[in-house]
């Protein structure tokens, strides 16, 4: 099972107010493989951004496992779990959340700034260039559209060459056609470049596409199924 | 790109706010260059004075050392006068290299400044004055025709300000006299520039002093002697000696003091651009926590976003230094008149002194203010946890 990427184990995640816990993941197992395209669904407070915060190394567990790429993120150091992000993994966010000072190459090229890497500004033009946005490389934010900004981001996301895409309701923020612009582009990432996928929507008619839907209810797994519709 | 070329936009996103933190720094800067600069070049300048006066001893009437002090720098107001005798005394003093008796008088002339008035002074010489200040030249015309004649020498700032030319006269309110014009010295940047210099005795005649002294100038042979030479004349009554170094003592000692108030206003100045500097980075690190927490989930540590926030603090006081240094030079003169004009005594010189180990100091000074005061935010910053910073950031 050398290709499994993540790896979940009855993990929980609780937050404990003063009046109340909140449980938002609940005994929550999950194995996620290499070239995988999973849609995380479910109504409006059940959880999905927060696991896919979790499975991404943004949060910690409250108890249970959590293996990523083999290691145990529970017992990782902050700066290990930095480099783990680092190389392997990638996020797309609904709000696009970029650096509104920065230009769309230099938004592009933070990752690798963080990373140590070589500022390879040519292969940061090339992923603007193959998400269509030769015209907009030297523009800022504020001078893209919604979904030209999306694209923005997910050439960001993939800059270190990443082994996983976590995309947070990627397309919540769009029109409809830029939304299925955007849903094609990690769809053919997936099946062109074999990139393990996993977003989170609110959308049927994207989540019917993923190779696999696990849907959420209350924190808790309610329904896993593959999808028949993925071509 | 670079993490500093990130940090540099950040600052161009509010341009005013950061433009007026910009400005407190070099406020702060400017005003510690300034003050600064005024400490030493007035005290230098005060030295030159005293320096350039040739003696090392004062003999005076007895009174306080302060007055006595002002005296020899100013002159003005409520002098003491002693017997022309002690000057016969201690002339044959066998420790004495030279030696200049003075009467020194000021007389109020209210047309002077414009007709708000002013002091001039006039000093009652004989020619063993040149021997002591063989610098002082004439620039034109010479010395005096006779020890009793009504002439004067001017010194320069006195001959441009009264427009006088040797063969012209002065006039001595009050009293009514005119002098003939002799002669002009060149400039010595001391007060000497503004004095009218008159023959002793008819200094003495003139303003009815008969036989009567202000000062003794004496250099001694050895300055070791200094000592002895005090203990002889201890017993003289009305008298008493004063060395040089005792006078620029008392007058450092007046200085310290300002100096304190000086560097208090010039600590004050600092603090109140370090807290600014510190509150507009902490204002920009929280409405920033969103794209903190996204640059933290693309792969920033926690030392890129401290370096990312305190190198934006530092950019600030950098670029306060840099144009609080300018504003230092380019307001030097500006600052420099205004001290002339509110200052009771102010010496010869430049009275504020920028120097480039000043300018230099002052620069590194800001840079270690600016890293100073982006600690705490940058700490702040680093101390986010990317998924808090990204889902409450708005």
């Amino acid at each position: 099972m050398d290709n499994i990427l993540i790896k979940a184990e009855k993990i929980n995640k609780i937050y404990r107010l003063p009046a109340e816990e909140i449980k938002a993941v609940q005994d929550l197992d999950l194995q996620i493989r290499s070239g995988e395209f999973i849609a995380i669904m479910g109504p409006s407070g059940s959880g999905k951004t927060t696991l896919l915060d979790i499975l991404g190394c943004l949060d910690s567990i409250s108890n249970g496992r959590l293996e990523v790429l083999g290691k145990d993120v529970s017992r990782l150091k902050e700066h290990s779990l930095v480099a783990l992000r680092r190389k392997n993994i990638g996020f797309v966010f609904q709000d696009f959340l970029l650096i509104p000072t920065l230009t769309a190459l230099e938004n592009v090229e933070l990752p690798l700034l963080f990373s140590r890497m070589p500022c390879e500004r040519e292969r940061s033009i090339s992923l603007l260039k193959k998400l269509g946005l030769a015209q907009r490389i030297n523009h800022l934010p504020k001078e893209m559209s919604g979904g030209e900004r999306q694209r923005v981001a997910i050439a960001r996301a993939l800059v270190t060459n990443p082994k996983i895409l976590f995309a947070d309701e990627p397309t919540g923020n769009l029109d409809t056609k830029s939304g299925e612009q955007i849903f094609r582009i990690l769809k053919e990432l997936n099946q062109k470049e074999n990139l393990t996928v996993v977003l989170t929507t609110h959308n049927s008619k994207f989540g019917s596409q993923a190779k696999r839907i696990v849907y959420l209810k209350d924190g808790r797994i309610v329904c896993r199924e593959d999808s028949c519709l993925y071509a | 790109m670079k993490i500093i070329s990130v940090a540099f936009k950040n600052l161009q996103r509010k341009k005013i706010r950061s433009f007026l933190t910009i400005g407190g720094v070099t406020i702060a800067v400017a005003v510690l260059v300034s003050l600064m600069g005024f400490d030493a070049g007035y005290q230098r300048a005060l030295t030159g004075d005293i320096d350039k006066m040739g003696y090392q001893v004062l003999v005076t009437a007895k009174g306080c050392p302060y007055e006595a002090a002002t005296m020899m720098l100013k002159g003005g107001g409520g002098m003491r006068y002693m017997e022309q005798a002690v000057y016969d005394k201690i002339v044959k003093d066998p420790r004495i290299d030279k030696i200049t008796p003075q009467l020194v008088v000021a007389q109020f002339d209210k047309n002077r400044q414009n007709g708000l008035g002013g002091f001039v002074l006039y000093m009652g010489i004989d020619d063993s004055y040149l021997k002591l200040k063989p610098w002082v030249k004439f620039k034109s015309g010479g010395w005096f025709s006779g020890a009793d004649s009504d002439e004067a020498v001017i010194g320069c700032e006195t001959a441009d300000r009264e427009k006088r030319v040797p063969g012209n006269q002065v006039f001595i309110p009050k009293l009514n006299k005119a002098l003939k014009v002799v002669g002009i010295f060149e400039r010595t940047g001391t007060q000497d520039d503004g004095t009218v210099f008159l023959p002793l005795r008819s200094a003495q005649r003139i303003f009815d002093f008969p036989y009567k002294l202000t000062g003794i100038g004496i250099k001694l042979k050895d300055i070791s002697s200094l000592l002895s030479f005090e203990e002889a004349l201890y017993n003289e009554p009305g008298i008493q000696v004063i060395s040089m170094a005792q006078v620029k003592g008392t007058i450092f000692n007046l200085i310290s003091s300002a100096k304190v108030m000086t560097n208090s206003i010039a600590i004050i100045a600092i603090l109140i651009a370090v807290i600014g500097v510190v509150n507009t980075i902490l204002m920009s690190v929280f409405e920033r926590t969103k794209e903190i927490g996204v640059m933290k989930a693309v792969g920033a540590s926690r030392l890129d976003i401290f370096r990312i926030i305190w190198l934006e603090t530092t950019l600030i006081c950098v670029m306060g230094g840099f144009f609080g240094d300018i504003f230092a030079i380019l307001g030097a003169q500006a600052v420099e008149y205004i001290l002339r004009h509110i200052l009771p005594y102010a010496p010869g010189g430049k009275l504020v002194l920028i120097t480039p180990e000043l300018l230099v100091g002052s620069f590194i000074g800001a840079i270690i203010m600016g890293l100073i005061a982006g600690v705490y935010p940058a700490f702040r910053a680093s101390s986010m946890r990317p998924v808090e910073a990204i889902r409450l950031g708005d």
